[in-house]
């Protein structure tokens, strides 16, 4: 909970001193633009969490969105699919994507590092190949319809002017499954406790196998959701750039949200508030006229300090409750 | 003869988040002596030579080597002042060679070697041979460690203690898993060190070997001094009273009670780590079953089996009328099996959740809502049941299980299956590290549950327990049941040696057969 609120704060601090630089920020049209690429960002970023949870990683998520990004408007323009069956070929591709890395991971015991950085490989190889590495787009004929999904806005009464992207409303609905999954079902609970110790979650008579097999179908599954906005918003789709690096910026927001890359330990919530946080310093470095080379360095630092200041109110709060018992103990 | 001591402790405390491993502890060591320290689990002693070690420092007291007060901050400044703890588990890179163990840490190197960092090793190949020697081993320095015996491993681990000029030696419990043989030359070593004036604290639970051994007992209890013997007082009952701070009849509280029908049924089961040995055994209802054996003897394997951990190779599990499926834990607890496992902080526990948690986590399944939604009502009422039930110290049912005392983690262990409502409940070392309060209420606890019919197979290293506490006895010696024992056998003076016995040979005893079990 303090957890939360200190991310919670930390977006807060980051937003004031942007709006305060530049006017520009609290802006209607850049206001809905945050929340758009925040809400792409936040579906790509819960699921990482979900694997981060149960102490492994996906390499692969910036790939499959990119993979997502090629398949989509080969099978609906050039093969002329309708648009149901092309985005239900294209999840059960994601979804079949994830089952295979739990599959090696789990049952050949193989490394998640090393099994997505492989899909990392494969999926952008495949994504440049089948396009022969050339940029395709969906051209103009979906502009009014499918593209909606992503590019759409649904004017909110009461807030002058401002429109909810379409977006936003899929990641709220992702969030409450996820939340409810993760804390209210009897498989989130598995999932926390076999990330916290996959052997004892074994002698508990959890079947840890398939609960992270389900980790990674997740986590590739909100890939293929993500995958399928990010091309709709792109309209055009560079196949050797579409989407990558995403799986860092995915990890980033989940370990700023909370998650411990040691596994056991994360709130979805927290989460989309780290990919929120990763979407309004972009915005400002962009608002604020600081060189677009910095991006990096100044994410990097951002999240560096949050780490830091988390680890280091940890130790606070552990001393303190140590220095309690020991009183108690003595007396 | 030993006027001086070489070694002496006064006043020693220490204390740990949530246990006070040691309260005020006297302890003197003259030169060339063997001094056996005997306790239970949680008396203190692993506490205490972790501070001579080095490894802990204490919260108060006093440490004197040769008349001198002494500081104790690291494992180095205990090497460099002589003083040198052979764990349990022996700390020897095993993918190296003995020589190169033997002086790990410390290579010698030639002149011009030392600036590239090169390693000497001749002189390492002659000066291990010369400690080789003195523990008795003729064997070349280069021979890799993993290729030796562990009788052997032990002796190499004693050369490289002996090689730094160590004066005081500290053996924990160094024949756990040892031969006969390699017993016997192990303390031809000690003897003969001794003679050579290295003081030797030794670790034990076995009397015989302290008998044989030591020239003074200190036992210690609740983190204190309960006595010393010195080498003709030394005797089973003094100890042992000693040990237990009363009498040993009363700890155990037994009152018999009925038994029912065989409850769990093990028919040739092979296991994967004894995949010669099928084995077969039997529970009844209300009966408490003991699993004794030397450490390695396949007790815990066995019991992973039965559990479904380690998938069985071949043979039935049965509770009731119902088959296991092999390598399933879910269908075993399904059926009512229950396993209290070895490692408490590994295996048992998820430490770093809270105690409700912990006690949910196996029951939540068969409480599930419509949906795979989690009964939180049910959570919390299988905590508090079992906080109460088992009295387990808790400040709340969200404290965090990493925080709480040993024994009252194991309880939560224990709550953990009891809120499955098993009938056969797997017990595997249920007291190792726990204090011996919590060890009395675990005994009560299993006592309880034997009385309301559920069917308790124990795996104890502890003869005490195993004697106090079981209706019956199976020894187990690699991999097979070498015997059985019933109450009236092993409860008697003679009973330790008739278990020991079993559990050192390899042919079952005839008269001892395990008997068939209940035809289905």
């Amino acid at each position: 909970m303090i957890k939360l609120l200190g991310i919670l704060a930390l977006l807060f601090a980051v937003c004031a001193t942007t709006a305060k630089l530049n006017p520009d920020f609290l802006g209607v049209y850049n206001i809905q633009n945050v929340v758009r690429w925040t809400s792409l960002f936040g579906i790509i970023s819960i699921g990482a969490a979900f694997v981060i949870i149960t102490g492994g990683i996906d390499l692969s998520i910036g790939s499959v969105v990119g993979l997502v990004g090629c398949v989509m408007p080969i099978l609906l323009v050039n093969k002329g699919w309708p648009a149901w069956l092309m985005l239900l070929a294209v999840m059960g591709m994601a979804l079949l994507i994830g089952l295979i890395h739990g599959l090696l991971i789990t049952k050949m015991r193989l490394q998640p590092f090393v099994v997505t950085l492989c899909g990392l490989l494969i999926y952008r190889g495949i994504g440049r190949w089948i396009t022969n590495d050339r940029t395709i787009g969906f051209g103009s004929e979906f502009n009014d319809n499918l593209r909606l999904v992503a590019t759409g806005k649904v004017h909110i009464p009461g807030l002058n002017g401002f429109a909810m992207p379409v977006p936003a409303f899929i990641l709220i609905a992702l969030v409450i499954v996820s939340a409810l999954f993760l804390n209210r079902t009897i498989w989130g609970r598995h999932l926390l406790a076999l990330g916290r110790s996959e052997e004892a979650a074994r002698y508990s008579g959890i079947r840890t196998d398939r609960l992270v097999i389900l980790a990674y179908v997740i986590c590739s599954g909100m890939a293929g959701i993500a995958g399928i906005l990010f091309a709709l918003d792109a309209n055009a789709v560079q196949p050797a750039s579409h989407g990558s690096f995403y799986e860092l910026y995915a990890i980033a927001a989940a370990v700023l949200g909370g998650c411990s890359l040691r596994g056991g330990e994360g709130s979805i919530i927290g989460v989309v508030i780290g990919a929120a946080i990763m979407r309004v310093l972009y915005n400002s470095i962009n608002l604020l006229g600081i060189p677009t080379q910095l991006e990096f360095a100044i994410i990097g630092s951002v999240i560096l300090l949050g780490v830091v200041a988390d680890e280091i109110v940890r130790r606070a709060l552990r001393n303190r409750a140590a220095r309690k018992r020991l009183k108690r103990g003595n007396e | 003869m030993h006027e001086e001591p070489l070694l002496q402790i006064k006043g020693i405390g220490k204390q740990f988040p949530g246990v006070r491993a040691l309260h005020d502890v006297q302890l003197s060591l003259a030169e060339g002596e063997v001094l056996a320290v005997v306790g239970e689990n949680g008396a203190g002693k692993s506490t205490l030579m972790k501070i001579l070690a080095g490894v802990h420092s204490p919260d108060r007291g006093e440490i004197r080597l040769g008349g001198l007060a002494i500081d104790l901050s690291s494992v180095r400044d205990a090497q460099r002042l002589g003083i040198c703890l052979i764990h349990q588990e022996l700390n020897l890179a095993d993918n190296l060679g003995v020589g190169a163990n033997i002086f790990l840490g410390r290579e010698p190197s030639g002149r011009v070697g030392r600036w590239l960092g090169m390693v000497d090793r001749r002189t390492i190949n002659e000066r291990s041979r010369e400690v080789l020697q003195r523990v008795g081993l003729n064997i070349e320095p280069n021979t890799l460690v993993h290729t030796l015996p562990i009788g052997q491993q032990q002796l190499v681990e004693i050369a490289k203690a002996i090689s730094v000029e160590s004066r005081v030696l500290i053996m924990d419990e160094p024949t756990s898993s040892l031969s006969d043989r390699e017993s016997e030359r192990l303390f031809q070593v000690i003897k003969a060190l001794s003679s050579q004036g290295v003081s030797i604290i030794y670790i034990s639970h076995r009397l015989g070997e302290i008998q044989h051994l030591a020239d003074r007992v200190l036992v210690l209890r609740d983190g204190l001094n309960a006595g010393e013997l010195s080498k003709d007082e030394i005797s089973r009952d003094k100890i042992v009273r000693m040990m237990v701070g009363r009498d040993v009849s009363q700890f155990y509280a037994r009152t018999p009670h009925e038994q029912g029908d065989a409850v769990l049924k093990i028919e040739n089961l092979v296991t994967p780590s004894f995949p010669t040995e099928p084995v077969n055994a039997h529970v009844r209802a209300g009966e408490v079953v003991g699993l004794a054996g030397l450490v390695g003897a396949g007790r815990t394997e066995l019991l992973r089996t039965v559990f479904g951990i380690d998938r069985a190779i071949s043979g039935r599990i049965r509770v009731g009328a119902h088959d296991i499926s092999p390598g399933d834990p879910v269908h075993a607890i399904h059926r009512g099996l229950a396993l209290v496992p070895e490692d408490r902080k590994a295996q048992g526990l998820l430490l770093e959740m809270s105690v409700r948690d912990n006690i949910s986590v196996a029951a939540l399944r068969d409480h599930l809502k419509f949906g795979g939604w989690m009964d939180r009502a049910f959570e919390s009422r299988a905590a508090n049941d079992a906080i109460q039930d088992l009295s387990i110290r808790v400040t709340s049912p969200n404290q965090i299980t990493r925080l709480l005392s040993g024994g009252n983690q194991q309880k939560v262990v224990l709550g953990k299956w009891l809120a499955t409502n098993p009938s056969v409940l797997l017990l595997d070392e249920p007291t190792r590290g726990v204090d011996v309060g919590a060890k009395h209420e675990i005994y009560r606890i299993i006592e309880n549950l034997a009385k309301k019919g559920l069917a308790i197979l124990l795996v104890s290293s502890e003869m005490e327990e195993i004697i106090g506490i079981c209706d019956r006895v199976l020894v187990m010696h690699e991999g097979r049941i070498t015997g059985e024992l019933s109450r009236e056998q092993f409860a008697g003076d003679l009973g330790e040696e008739a278990i020991m016995k079993l559990a050192t040979s390899h042919q079952p005893q005839a008269t001892t057969m395990p008997t068939a079990i209940d035809s289905p």
